[in-house]
């Protein structure tokens, strides 16, 4: 009985005490100046937008991940869309930031240079929605680094963005979005 | 057994934990910014008068604005929309904080040129800013009468719109005026005209605002030298992504400061109403996005 229970202990608080661990080891990896990019295509009009200060974090021994962005960072080449942006359809100010929490699916040797097709599947939250999604994309481990990408599409419906009727045609109901993150060992 | 299923139901809430925690490093390493306030008003124009938002680089807007008739003018001038004036104008962002703009009005046959310039830009985050100041210069030549020397035709506005956007919604501005008149439209009246406005507006929906506008002139009103009345101004702005729609209820028949602050003629009181409205309509010529995308 004793046994059972010392087995159990050191269960419970391996559990407890790994994670905090982990976060100090050279397994993490992140950045803070990611990119990602969206745009929404129709036949009258194509917008674009880049955010170049997305944070990106990811634990290599675990395979958890997580993204970050604020949506004020988004820059667009037409100011005036920006600010409608902002201020209409994203609402910035009431839902400041998109996030991904998950978890890759995926068993990944991040020692070894190579290039990895992956996905991963989590918590997807924009406009104040989450949404559990599995997102495809790629890992490439390279002189230490890792690079992640990927382009999937968000439908404005899932995120409860809405398109005023009267601009109805000139924005698309599914926006593309690619992401392009470098991470580095966190020190 | 029992206390080793409550450690074992224990330990799972440390795991699921994980994810989570990831995402809230994220939050704190999140480097704390400041963020302009953007969109204190949705226009340029408040209702007449100008409003502390200013033209972004490279960015063109095209308005086209009328004024009709008098309200209490009757069902046979159709409730003063048998006349219209109207003023045409561009106005170009040459940085994200100095427009220019031009425009003609058909009354006086007014053409009229504008710089503004956003000193002070209200701020938000770490670094804080609680109202953006934007100076206004501008002056117009009225060419209506030929007769006149040239330095007669010629009229010289300032001003100092100092703005605070207090919530999402509410937005409200103060514009110190500072107006010129080489030669004041009837004789007697003072060259110099002192002004103080006030406006704001209220979003009543995410593209929909009712705006609000009062100039207080410094002289005294109704006399013969000065047949005029302080302009007051209510409007609703219906943004649809590239253009504004402005629609409004003023006493003021122009649409440039000499005429609205300076030379309003009739009174709510009277009815003296005109309805009136401007359409903007925003072209990008950022190099970065070739279309002109709106």
């Amino acid at each position: 009985m004793s046994k059972y229970l010392s087995i159990a202990f050191i269960l419970v608080v391996g559990r407890l005490v790994l994670p905090l661990e982990t976060l100090q080891a050279q397994s993490m990896f992140s950045t803070s100046a990611g990119n990602t990019k969206f745009s929404s295509e129709t036949p009258l009009e194509n917008i674009n937008a880049e955010n170049k200060k997305s944070q990106a974090i990811l634990n290599t021994s675990t395979g958890e991940v997580a993204m970050r962005m604020n949506m004020k960072d988004f820059s667009f080449p037409n100011k005036l869309m920006q600010e409608h942006f902002n201020e209409n359809y994203i609402e910035s100010d009431k839902y400041p930031t998109a996030t991904f929490s998950g978890k890759i699916d995926q068993a990944v040797d991040y020692s070894r240079d190579g290039e990895y097709d992956a996905s991963a599947t989590g918590k997807f939250t924009v406009h104040g929605v989450t949404k559990t999604r599995t997102i495809k994309g790629k890992i490439k481990v390279a002189g230490g680094k890792i690079l992640l990408t990927s382009t999937f599409l968000v439908a404005l419906a899932d995120h409860k963005i809405e398109v005023p009727q009267i601009v109805f045609v000139k924005i698309a109901q599914n926006i593309t979005v690619k992401a392009d993150y470098t991470l580095q060992a966190v020190k | 057994m029992k206390l080793l299923r409550i450690l074992i139901l224990l330990a799972v809430p440390a795991m699921s934990q994980a994810q989570d925690d990831l995402l809230s490093q994220l939050q704190k390493s999140d480097s704390a910014q400041s963020y302009p306030v953007t969109a204190t008003f949705k226009s340029t124009r408040v209702v007449n008068g100008q409003s502390v938002e200013t033209m972004k680089k490279k960015h063109l807007d095209f308005r086209i604005s009328h004024r009709f008739g008098r309200l209490n003018s009757g069902a046979y001038q159709f409730f003063g929309l048998d006349q219209a004036t109207m003023r045409m104008g561009f106005e170009y962002g040459i940085t994200d904080r100095f427009m220019v703009g031009i425009g003609r009005s058909t009354s006086q046959k007014v053409y009229d040129f504008f710089g503004k310039y956003k000193m002070i830009e209200q701020t938000s985050g770490t670094r804080i800013v609680p109202v953006s100041v934007t100076l206004f210069g501008g002056g117009g030549i009225a060419t209506v009468n030929k007769e006149l020397k040239f330095q007669n035709k010629i009229h010289y506005t300032a001003q100092v719109l100092i703005a605070r956007k207090f919530s999402e919604k509410l937005s409200l501005q103060l514009s110190p005026t500072y107006l010129y008149r080489n030669r004041p439209e009837v004789t007697g009246d003072e060259k110099l005209l002192l002004a103080v406005g006030i406006g704001g507006r209220y979003k009543i929906s995410k593209r929909v605002s009712i705006n609000g506008e009062y100039f207080w002139t410094a002289r005294e009103k109704n006399t013969l030298t000065a047949p005029y009345h302080d302009s007051m101004s209510f409007g609703v702005d219906i943004e649809t992504g590239g253009h504004v729609f402005q629609l409004h209820f003023t006493n003021s028949l122009g649409m440039i400061e000499k005429q609205f602050i300076g030379e309003t003629a009739g009174t709510w009181g009277k009815g003296d109403i005109h309805y009136g409205f401007n359409i903007s309509r925003t072209f990008s010529f950022d190099k970065k996005n070739k279309k002109s995308a709106n």
